[in-house]
């Protein structure tokens, strides 16, 4: 680090002895032993090798199922705090939601000068064959998983905003189930906010959101790309949580005007599909034309209003980092109110002085890809090699179009269990954010992930980082 | 000028098509200078399944093939009033912004033997004459020939090949007129023949946006822009966005296709 | 419910009864060439054959030889129907069908899996054989007992159910058809009944040695074997039993979605061969026509259910 930023700890905070929100934790943790913990670290991973909390990492094939590491501390978050994310996070999902219907039809924001028609015209994100589409209800952004980090008190910045079909609720879920069979008397200590509402709140969001094909009860399923996919626990996870039938491509084909699935007795209509397949390979017919993942003819169904698709198809271009960068502006726009939540400051390297800028300071910036995700393709400047800085000067240089920069951010740190005790390690968080017609509802708790190497800031699980129970204090 | 259009697009295979799947756009729209009297699609050896507006606004119909045919007709039978407007279409409707009208596709890709071409077409004047002179200059290039025509030829490709069917030109003027900052697409549609009441096959010109004129149409093959002889059916991108008609089928069925068209005047 | 889980749940449980049975071939066979070694060989060949993996083993091995059987069963990454295999194909399906089964039925498969995993990393040394063959029966009797104990009685109990007796009637017939010539009257007039090693491995194939003493006071009488596995309704691997169930399992199926299809009338067909006919009647027909029928009867079967249920398109 340049001025070797202190670190914002969230139990410990800057001084001695614990933050409020950290108290009762901390009273228990002090008659804990740490052999004990270590050993109820042990069970926790056997139990969730049990169970098959695992996932697949790309190209490896040898290791096809890892667990991703469970710390046992958990990352503790005021009620007062949380009352600031979560409707900082409702703006945000709802002007997301406005921009897409807006991208998709008049485009009032370019028309006012507020985004560049570039912005879009050369965004891959951008479906042509959503323009004047308006989804059932009006939704485009079901679930939305929205990146936060902290660097103090009260900063909390968001990173990204996952917007097509964010992942890693699974683990918001079984790590409290976790906790709770590890802990249980923890629990009567510290009054804690219950996850455990997420499924039932997903299918009352989808179902809410039913074509107006639906009849009766609306008939849900989750689309897979089936076992061998990185996120297949979850999909099989979220399916059975929610009572829906957990399908892939094969098992569905267009049936009388509407999207069916073979069962035994012959095939039934779907009315909302929940899809974990990116548009790209969501039907032969009108995407890639090689996709074997998808259903030739569904995009047709749902021009049709014979299906919902959840999250919308295009979606992706909200959650583009490029596009990322005028967040503050589409808030604005479509909110009429200036975000509660911040942006990270972000240079895009389209932009010939901002790249010179980026160029001149690589050793200082995190520069990621424009459409990358899962922490691949991107440069920790502060943490890279002269080499490798070099390396990627090179490949900025020869397509600055297709990368952002920001700066380093000093993330909060919380403390992870080690076989010497405490350490603190870097965070972030991902809460979800479910949308239908009436409401935005945003479980309190989420997803926090830590990067495990001492002093690392990447927290994503491909690159070696691990996941902690998230606790909303109730207040 | 009325127009009596039956149009019958007869596929065979070899064995039974286990599934099958077509979109269909070959529902002409009501627009200024031309008015649908009647229009009917009715499919034998299948069924449609959903109808809708496609981005361009074309009508679309999926249609399934019922599972085991070895046959499938499509027919349309209608009756069209158009009236000449010079091939002006007007202004850009709905909310396809302009810009996608410039985006190249894999048929419509820019290439040197394209660059070429361009370079050596006259540019002076007006857009409406620089437009004119682009397709007269693709025509004399370009010879209109039936000889080989594969569907899927790249503007690049049709060059190389030296003649081509009123789909490579609208294809290569398409590439063309974007090289040069026009939004241009592909429309297809159906011609009156002034000899004939059976036609070889359904018909392709492109549009070019126009400053002030809006969409204007050129039908590179006859040198002309389309008249009361011509029906506008979809427009796309290139042929495979405004395609009569495109399938997906499971199976390893060949496949053999016959069209019997008529266009005449009532 | 979906085809692809109706056709998940059936060859998960075939897969985790066909490793079962694996295990108790590999039993018998090590039983065998312990106490009698001069019948070793042919006795293990007969296993293989009844494996329906002569071929396999022939072409990567050669010769057959008792421990390299063994580990060609148990773990080769070559056989594609090693007991590993048929485990980690049970794991798959479990995987893909995670949804329809109760989170008892998919920890103790998955568990099975890992354990296995880690017992077969290797191969297994003679003084570990019985005791990694105990545990491979053990755990596919756990996930027996969790779907028993927590699954709801509906079309996907059913169809895991067909799975499995579907899997036993086979191996059942398989092993019997390997060996129906010494169950032949005539083998008793040739007077070489005295030697009842053949018998022994049918009977400790199929684990029933104890079932059928107890059932049979000792008196050990080929007669009374094949009737035995073919039609005593008391033992749960007999082809009668086997069979019964199927036939139950499809009528639950057919009650439940108010439809009856081709597969119950070849199950019927099937299963009246068991009711109608005694031993004498099926010995006239002739054993090894009878079991032939059998075979390609069911296997018949099989394929219509794939079809009557749209396991697959």
């Amino acid at each position: 680090m340049p001025n070797t930023p202190k670190y914002f700890d969230e139990m410990n905070g800057t001084g001695s002895g614990p933050r409020l929100p950290y108290e009762a934790y901390c009273k228990w943790f002090a008659g804990e032993n740490n052999a004990r913990l270590l050993e109820k670290s042990e069970e926790a991973e056997a139990l969730f090798r049990l169970i098959g909390v695992t996932f697949n990492v790309y190209g490896d094939p040898d290791a096809t199922e890892r667990l991703i590491p469970f710390d046992l501390v958990p990352r503790i978050i005021a009620a007062r705090e949380w009352a600031l994310l979560s409707k900082g996070i409702e703006q945000r999902v709802r002007a997301l939601n406005a921009f897409l219907h807006d991208i998709y039809h008049r485009q009032e924001i370019v028309r006012a000068g507020r985004m560049p028609a570039e912005m879009i015209a050369r965004n891959e994100a951008f479906l042509p064959q959503m323009i004047g589409v308006s989804p059932p209800g009006d939704v485009y952004t079901h679930i939305v998983g929205t990146d936060l980090v902290r660097t103090g008190d009260d900063e909390f910045f968001v990173l990204e905003d996952n917007a097509r079909t964010p992942s890693g609720v699974s683990y918001m879920l079984e790590n409290r189930e976790t906790m709770l069979h590890m802990f249980p008397e923890l629990f009567s200590k510290v009054k804690v906010r219950s996850v455990g509402q997420y499924p039932r709140s997903l299918r009352r969001s989808l179902s809410a959101c039913a074509p107006d094909a639906c009849e009766g009860r609306p008939r849900l399923a989750v689309l897979t790309p089936g076992i061998h996919n990185s996120a297949y626990y979850e999909h099989a996870f979220l399916a059975d949580q929610m009572s829906a039938e957990l399908v892939e491509g094969h098992d569905l084909r267009v049936v009388d005007g509407r999207v069916a699935m073979r069962t035994t007795q012959g095939y039934k209509a779907i009315d909302v599909l929940y899809r974990r397949v990116d548009d790209e390979y969501l039907d032969p017919m009108n995407f890639n034309p090689d996709s074997m993942l998808g259903v030739p003819g569904i995009m047709d169904v749902y021009r049709a209003g014979g299906i919902t698709i959840a999250n919308a198809p295009g979606t992706g271009i909200a959650d583009d980092k490029a596009i990322y960068s005028y967040m503050p502006d589409i808030v604005e726009f479509y909110t009429g109110e200036k975000a509660i939540l911040k942006n990270v400051p972000t240079h895009r390297c389209s932009d010939p002085q901002a790249l010179k800028y980026v160029l001149d300071n690589l050793s200082e910036l995190v520069v990621k890809e424009v459409h990358g995700s899962g922490g691949y393709g991107m440069l920790v400047g502060p943490a890279a090699s002269k080499k490798e800085i070099e390396a990627f000067r090179a490949k900025l240089t020869a397509k600055p179009d297709n990368y952002i920069a920001q700066p380093t951010l000093a993330l909060s740190t919380v403390p992870i269990l080690t076989e010497a005790g405490l350490a603190p390690r870097h965070v972030d968080l991902r809460p979800f954010a479910l949308m239908s017609p009436e409401r935005v509802d945003i479980t309190p708790g989420g997803l926090t992930r830590v990067a495990l190497t001492e002093g690392s800031l990447i927290v994503n699980s491909s690159q070696g980082g691990g996941t902690k129970d998230t606790w909303v204090l109730e207040d | 000028m009325r127009l009596r259009v039956e149009h019958k697009t007869h596929y065979t295979y070899n064995e039974p098509v286990p599934y099958a799947l077509q979109q269909v756009r070959l529902r002409p729209k009501s627009r200024p200078g031309q008015t649908i009297v009647d229009w009917d699609i009715e499919v034998r050896g299948g069924q449609v399944e959903v109808a809708f507006e496609d981005e361009h606004a074309n009508s679309v119909d999926l249609v399934s093939f019922t599972p085991g045919e070895t046959e499938i007709e499509i027919i349309c039978r209608g009756t069209v009033d158009v009236d000449d407007h010079n091939g002006v279409v007007g202004p850009q409707g709905g909310y396809v912004p302009l810009w996608l009208f410039q985006r190249s596709t894999d048929l419509t890709k820019i290439g040197p033997q394209l660059e070429a071409l361009i370079a050596s077409a006259e540019q002076e004047g007006t857009p409406l004459d620089v437009l004119h002179g682009l397709s007269a200059h693709i025509l004399a290039a370009v010879p209109y020939s039936t000889d080989q025509s594969a569907a899927d030829l790249t503007a690049e490709d049709v060059l190389s090949a030296g003649h081509g069917v009123c789909q490579d030109h609208a294809h290569v003027f398409i590439t063309c007129a974007r090289a040069l900052g026009f939004p241009a697409r592909y429309v297809s549609g159906y011609l009156m023949m002034d000899d004939r009441i059976d036609q070889d096959a359904t018909h392709a010109w492109a549009e070019a946006h126009v400053p002030e004129l809006g969409w204007v149409g050129f039908d590179i093959s006859n040198g002309i822009s389309p008249d009361a002889r011509y029906i506008r059916v979809a427009t796309g991108l290139d042929y495979r966005g405004a395609a009569p008609i495109s399938g997906l089928r499971f199976g390893k069925a060949g496949e053999a296709m016959s069209v019997a068209l008529q266009v005449q005047q009532q | 419910m979906l085809g692809k889980t109706a056709g998940g749940l059936f060859w998960m449980f075939r897969y985790l009864e066909r490793a079962e049975n694996t295990a108790r071939m590999i039993d018998a066979g090590l039983r065998i060439s312990l106490t009698r070694s001069s019948a070793a060989e042919s006795e293990w060949t007969a296993i293989l054959s009844s494996t329906g993996l002569s071929e396999t083993y022939a072409s990567l091995h050669g010769e057959p030889y008792g421990a390299k059987i063994i580990d060609f069963l148990l773990r080769d990454p070559n056989n594609p129907a090693s007991i590993m295999a048929q485990i980690e194909g049970a794991r798959m399906n479990a995987r893909v069908v995670r949804t329809a089964l109760t989170r008892e039925v998919w920890e103790a498969v998955n568990e099975c899996y890992m354990v296995l995993k880690r017992l077969l990393s290797q191969p297994v040394e003679d003084r570990d054989l019985p005791r990694v063959l105990q545990i491979i029966r053990q755990r596919s009797a756990f996930v027996r007992g969790a779907k028993h104990g927590s699954m709801v009685r509906n079309d996907m109990y059913n169809f895991g159910r067909i799975g499995t007796f579907f899997e036993r009637a086979d191996n059942t017939a398989r092993i019997l058809d390997q060996k129906y010539y010494i169950l032949l009257p005539s083998v008793r007039l040739v007077g070489s009944a005295s030697d009842n090693v053949q018998w022994d491995t049918i009977l400790r194939a199929t684990s029933t040695t104890r079932a059928y003493q107890t059932l049979h006071e000792g008196e050990t009488d080929p007669m009374a074997i094949a009737r035995f596995l073919i039609l005593d309704g008391r033992l749960p691997r007999s082809l009668a039993f086997s069979y019964r169930k199927i036939e139950e399992n499809l009528g639950f199926l057919a009650e439940e979605y108010n439809a009856r299809h081709e597969c119950h009338a070849l199950a019927d067909n099937l299963c009246g061969r068991f009711k109608t006919r005694d031993m004498n009647a099926i010995f006239e027909y002739g054993l090894h026509e009878f079991i032939s029928d059998f075979l390609r009867d069911s296997a018949a079967l099989g394929r219509q259910i794939e079809i009557d249920y749209r396991f697959s398109e």
